[in-house]
């Protein structure tokens, strides 16, 4: 299998890079300064290409490389990857469910009590010697406080779960209702952020959950209410996020993820009801050795003529 | 204000910033506060308290013998805290001082702080806040990899209200809990440990929950954190003094063990500042339990001791005294 061309879009992890490198030709794309040339040189060559969460699959680039069959995504996210022209052009489309879950609830967790009980904020005030002029002000409680959840699929099914764990009440908004699950249901974004005093963004991104998070649904959760992201950028009106933010109508946001990663709006590095972490929601070692063993184990199927381990496509 | 003399006098000693109750007191006993005179202690409390029989301790103050001297008629001393590591309890056993905590008025606040912290280490939070805020990440993109909370395995050094709590949150990432106590608990459905090196060999993370006493003090010293090795993690919303500082603070530097959340040090406010310049620590200003929520629940328990006392109905959070 050496000679076959595998084009890896961005650096994202060293044990993935090395454990291509043994089985197939590794194209580093991000190492060439032309990256036309490279496309060109290689374009008989590459038969996969290995995307994440910040880089994929475009339209141009899958019509650059007429021998591509197959795309394997170091994420579970498929927003970066055109799927109309995958499958118009029978390319298969692997990603990571399942083995990411709980790092992303876990994180989600961690955000909310980060942010409520000002964790960032209190290792500051020690560090910087504050604590020795007087105590740190009151934080707000998490236990028993009610979370809504954007998305019932797996991560927001495990978020849920830990929650439940804090006595917090469970509401959720999804395109349908769940008939089996004991959360209580609102069949709208607004309500569900009225009704709710912690949001968590938890669905896909998609062309119908752009933007999800508008005005008015931050306007709906109010001063007392936070918002938590770990879904992707794009699912909040970040420019609307930042005003409602520095005008004091939400009451705070935890956010793993940013429109134009790694761009963070500067106007939230001076406000304290906010945390912000460098998109870190499958971010462990464990979580991305067997993110890697997927893509991998994705690839060799493919190649040796066996099934897919975890196909969208 | 109560006013009338058959009103049962009630002594208060507390900081200024925490007046909390001082309203809800005041509305059902007559209240002698301390934070009303500019004489010393013991001179304002030998003129005015001496027909005290209930004090209200708020914050870190020392119930010591000496206090307990210049009240004569005292019956009742109801802290204001979960830990009563500042009371001389053999001596208010001598004088038949009954004393009273704070019970659960905190253990959801602590609970949810020492899971907090846990998470934060494992998973690098307030660190990955610093890289974005100082524009590492737009400069550098890669962050280091965190630890998965999921399945990690916990020790719980001390099974009451908070170390419970603590564990029943934690059932919700899956992890596997075990503890250690002074004597095992049969209706608790986790593995019990007889010591507290063998919870540390056994385990990823340490969380002490436990009461200070003679017997708990730096009960987690050097050859405990060995134990625990050099990806372990020690939780700290207990108090300062179970941990030996001095040797933790080495086997941090030195990498001896893994990482640590820590809500409290053994001589606060001060904290050791070889703590500062590392990634693998998260600092929290004994604000475990500095929700409005707790102190709800601190006045509340607080008002139904002192009403049970006066009316001679039977205390809800009485300390024992041995």
């Amino acid at each position: 299998m050496e000679s076959i061309g595998v084009l890896m879009m961005c650096p994202m992890n060293s044990y993935l890079e090395n454990e291509l490198e043994k089985r197939f030709n590794l194209l580093r794309f991000w190492t060439s300064p032309e990256k036309s040339v490279l496309l060109e040189t290689h374009r008989n060559s590459i038969r996969a290409v290995v995307g994440n969460a910040f880089v994929g699959a475009d339209a141009q680039l899958i019509n650059d490389l007429p021998k591509l069959e197959i795309v394997s995504s170091f994420s579970v996210g498929l927003d970066k990857i055109d799927l109309g022209v995958c499958k118009d052009k029978g390319i298969h489309v692997t990603n990571t469910p399942d083995v990411l879950t709980e790092d992303v609830a876990d994180l989600a967790i961690g955000l909310i009590l980060a942010l409520l009980r000002r964790l960032c904020e209190c290792d500051r005030y020690v560090r910087s010697g504050k604590w020795k002029q007087g105590d740190f002000k009151l934080t707000t409680k998490f236990s028993g406080k009610s979370v809504g959840i954007i998305g019932l699929g797996r991560i927001g099914t495990a978020i849920a779960k830990r929650a439940e764990a804090f006595s917090c009440p469970i509401n959720y908004y999804s395109r349908t209702v769940k008939p089996d699950v004991a959360y209580k249901y609102y069949p709208t974004v607004v309500d569900l952020a009225k009704n709710s005093d912690i949001l968590v963004v938890a669905c896909p991104l998609s062309d119908e959950t752009r933007h999800i998070v508008n005005r008015q649904v931050m306007d709906a959760l109010g001063p007392k209410g936070v918002l938590i992201n770990i879904g992707r950028g794009p699912h909040v009106d970040e420019q609307e996020l930042v005003k409602a933010l520095t005008e004091g109508r939400l009451g705070g946001a935890a956010l793993d993820v940013f429109e134009k990663e790694p761009h963070v709006p500067e106007e939230l590095f001076g406000l304290e009801n906010v945390v912000l972490l460098p998109h870190v929601g499958s971010g462990t070692v464990e979580t991305r050795n067997a993110m890697a063993d997927l893509v991998v184990g994705n690839l060799e199927a493919h190649f040796s003529g066996k099934s897919l381990l975890t196909p969208v496509v | 204000m109560a006013g009338a003399s058959d009103t049962p006098l009630v002594l208060l000693h507390r900081p200024p910033s925490l007046d909390f109750m001082d309203e809800i007191l005041s509305r059902n006993f007559r209240i002698l506060n301390t934070d009303t005179s500019s004489e010393p202690l013991p001179i304002f409390l030998s003129r005015h308290a001496s027909s005290a029989r209930a004090f209200v301790v708020v914050g870190r103050f020392f119930v010591t013998a000496e206090i307990l001297s210049y009240l004569p008629s005292l019956q009742l001393l109801v802290c204001g805290s979960v830990g009563f590591d500042h009371v001389d309890l053999a001596e208010c056993k001598r004088r038949g001082v009954v004393v009273t905590n704070a019970r659960n008025a905190f253990s959801d606040d602590v609970a949810d702080c020492a899971v907090g912290l846990l998470i934060s280490v494992l998973r690098r939070i307030p660190a990955g806040d610093r890289f974005i805020r100082s524009g590492d990440w737009e400069k550098y993109g890669e962050f280091r990899l965190g630890s998965k909370v999921s399945g990690k395995r916990v020790g719980i050094l001390g099974f009451g209200s908070i170390g419970s709590f603590v564990a029943k949150r934690l059932e919700g990432f899956d992890c596997v809990i075990s503890y250690n106590s002074r004597s095992e608990k049969p209706s608790v459905p986790y593995r019990y440990y007889s010591d507290i090196l063998s919870l540390a060999a056994n385990n990823d993370v340490l969380v002490l929950c436990c009461s200070l006493t003679e017997q708990t003090h730096h009960i987690v010293n050097r050859e405990v954190m060995e134990s625990l090795g050099k990806d372990g993690v020690i939780i700290n919303v207990g108090r300062g003094k179970l941990i030996d500082e001095k040797e933790m603070v080495k086997c941090l530097v030195d990498g001896v063990i893994g990482g640590a959340g820590l809500d409290v040090f053994e001589n606060e406010p001060a904290v050791p500042e070889e703590l500062f310049g590392l990634e693998n620590v998260v600092l929290s200003p004994h604000s475990g339990v500095a929700t409005q929520g707790s102190l709800d629940n601190v006045a509340e328990i607080t008002l139904a001791n002192l009403k049970a006392f006066f009316s001679n109905r039977p205390l809800l959070s009485p300390v024992q005294l041995d």
